[in-house]
């Protein structure tokens, strides 16, 4: 550069080439692409940006709110008293099982005692209001209007008046991230009522789950009602998930293939309930002590 | 034979730092509306992006895609590094096809911008398919083509601070 002393004029000073700055970006992208994957230690930094745009994202969602505003303004009269009609029909029809519900929580209560069993408990529930789905169109999460300030924690489960929607992955401060059953990363362990029969459903994309790894003679029937088995120990047992609209019992595979639809409205934008984390299951049992292992050379020898 | 020529002959003003950065926020802000899955709305930002590394490819370049992809991952919720890599990769194409580009006329500088943001979503789909994520839809691709069919109204938008003269005259129009 300087063999004659003289710097080169400052008009060819552009910087590393083209291609070195190309490989070094997408280096650090990869880098970052692997991190997220694989290791998941990027989430500290996501609260810290997520943080900052926080007034930003609220200031972008103004819009939004306002043409629902608008529509809701507009929406006529006619679709309320339908509502209203529907309401109260489900109010009169689940009046029943309101009056005596008291009464059979306090019944089962004593008989729970009287069997020494473990006691439901009842855990404390936080009602949010789904504001947007994410804009990802990989993914089928939903924002809530609720995060970290109002004790949502990762791992939550989330529920509608009808059932299961979903599962807390990342709570903000101010809002948190809840990634619906539908989504192909999501798995809800669960049992159908009509056997007990015990199984991890899994979202299939597109609105519709799926009932992974079951035998192809497996007890499943078409209509079969899937509830939360709570052995996992975040969800609670016997929240209503899904009822299985088609089996396919093809027996070049060793597992059968049954397709799910959700219960609740999962794809629906409402007020949703987060519930509390229920109480930790007992811890497992220890790993029995090993026996020394055969050597290959004995087995070789079998 | 026909050859492109570079028709506009129109002097421009100097760009200002500040109005690319501003452009450049707008285009976030717009990209953080939550319209949900509405397919076939354009990525501003990735526009946005591709037209100032057309336009001044020494000013905005592969750092400022980087940190816009970083800022739209966050935004977007999907994994840290997708919307970097797509970008980075756009404003390495855009900035090394800049000459030829700004050659043509407009409508056919949309026809080369197309096949660009369409690579940025391949590699987007790409690295969320590897990494075990749902097929979007073909839908998810229109989206490219509406943002090119926006690149004549943005190249008018966002070159008119640089359409003024530098002389201040209250009785010119523009």
């Amino acid at each position: 550069m300087s063999v004659v002393g003289q710097q080169p004029p400052p008009f060819f000073k552009r910087g590393p080439a083209p291609l070195a700055r190309l490989a070094f970006f997408l280096a650090l992208s990869l880098l970052c692409l692997v991190l997220d994957l694989r290791f998941h230690t990027l989430e500290l930094s996501r609260q810290a940006v997520a943080m900052a745009a926080y007034p930003l994202q609220r200031l972008a969602y103004a819009p939004v709110e306002a043409s629902d505003i608008v529509a809701e303004y507009f929406s006529s009269l006619a679709t309320m008293q339908r509502e209203n009609a529907i309401l109260r029909r489900h109010q009169l029809d689940t009046t029943n099982q309101v009056l005596r519900q008291e009464h059979l929580e306090l019944e089962n209560q004593r008989l729970r005692a009287l069997l020494e069993m473990k006691q439901r408990q009842s855990v404390p529930s936080r009602v949010a209001e789904i504001l947007y789905s994410a804009r990802d169109p990989f993914a089928r999460r939903v924002i809530v209007d609720k995060g970290t300030q109002q004790g949502i924690i990762d791992g939550q489960v989330v529920v509608d008046e009808l059932g299961v929607i979903g599962q807390v992955t990342r709570a903000f401060p101010m809002l948190s991230e809840v990634t619906l059953i539908t989504d192909k990363s999501q798995a809800v362990p669960v049992q159908i009522v009509r056997n007990g029969l015990r199984s991890v459903l899994f979202g299939a994309g597109a609105g519709g789950l799926e009932l992974h790894f079951l035998a192809a003679n497996a007890d499943v029937q078409v209509g079969d009602v899937l509830v939360t088995s709570g052995l996992d120990g975040v969800y609670l047992p016997g929240l209503p998930v899904a009822k299985v609209v088609e089996v396919n019992r093809d027996t070049t595979y060793a597992f059968a293939r049954i397709l799910c639809q959700p219960i609740a409205g999962v794809e629906r934008h409402d007020q949703v309930l987060v519930l509390g984390q229920g109480e930790a299951l007992p811890p497992a049992p220890a790993e029995p002590e090993e026996k020394a292992k055969p050597s290959k050379g004995k087995r070789a020898k079998k | 034979m026909i050859q492109p020529t570079h028709s506009s002959n129109r002097i421009l003003l100097p760009v200002r730092g500040w109005f690319i950065f501003l452009t450049l926020f707008v285009a976030l802000f717009l990209n953080m509306i939550p319209v949900g899955r509405l397919p076939g709305l354009p990525d501003f930002v990735a526009l946005t992006l591709a037209f100032w590394c057309v336009r001044e490819p020494f000013k905005v370049g592969m750092g400022a895609a980087f940190l816009l992809g970083i800022a739209m991952d966050v935004a977007n919720a999907s994994v840290m590094g997708q919307h970097s890599l797509a970008y980075v990769l756009l404003g390495f194409a855009a900035s090394g096809l800049s000459r030829r580009i700004l050659w043509f006329p407009l409508s056919q500088q949309a026809l080369h911008i197309l096949p660009l943001l369409l690579g940025a979503q391949l590699v987007m789909l790409a690295t969320r398919m590897i990494g075990g994520a749902e097929f979007p839809g073909v839908l998810y691709f229109f989206s490219s083509l509406a943002a090119s069919l926006l690149w004549y109204p943005l190249t008018y938008l966002l070159l008119l601070p640089q359409f003024q003269s530098m002389e201040k005259d209250d009785n010119r129009p523009i």
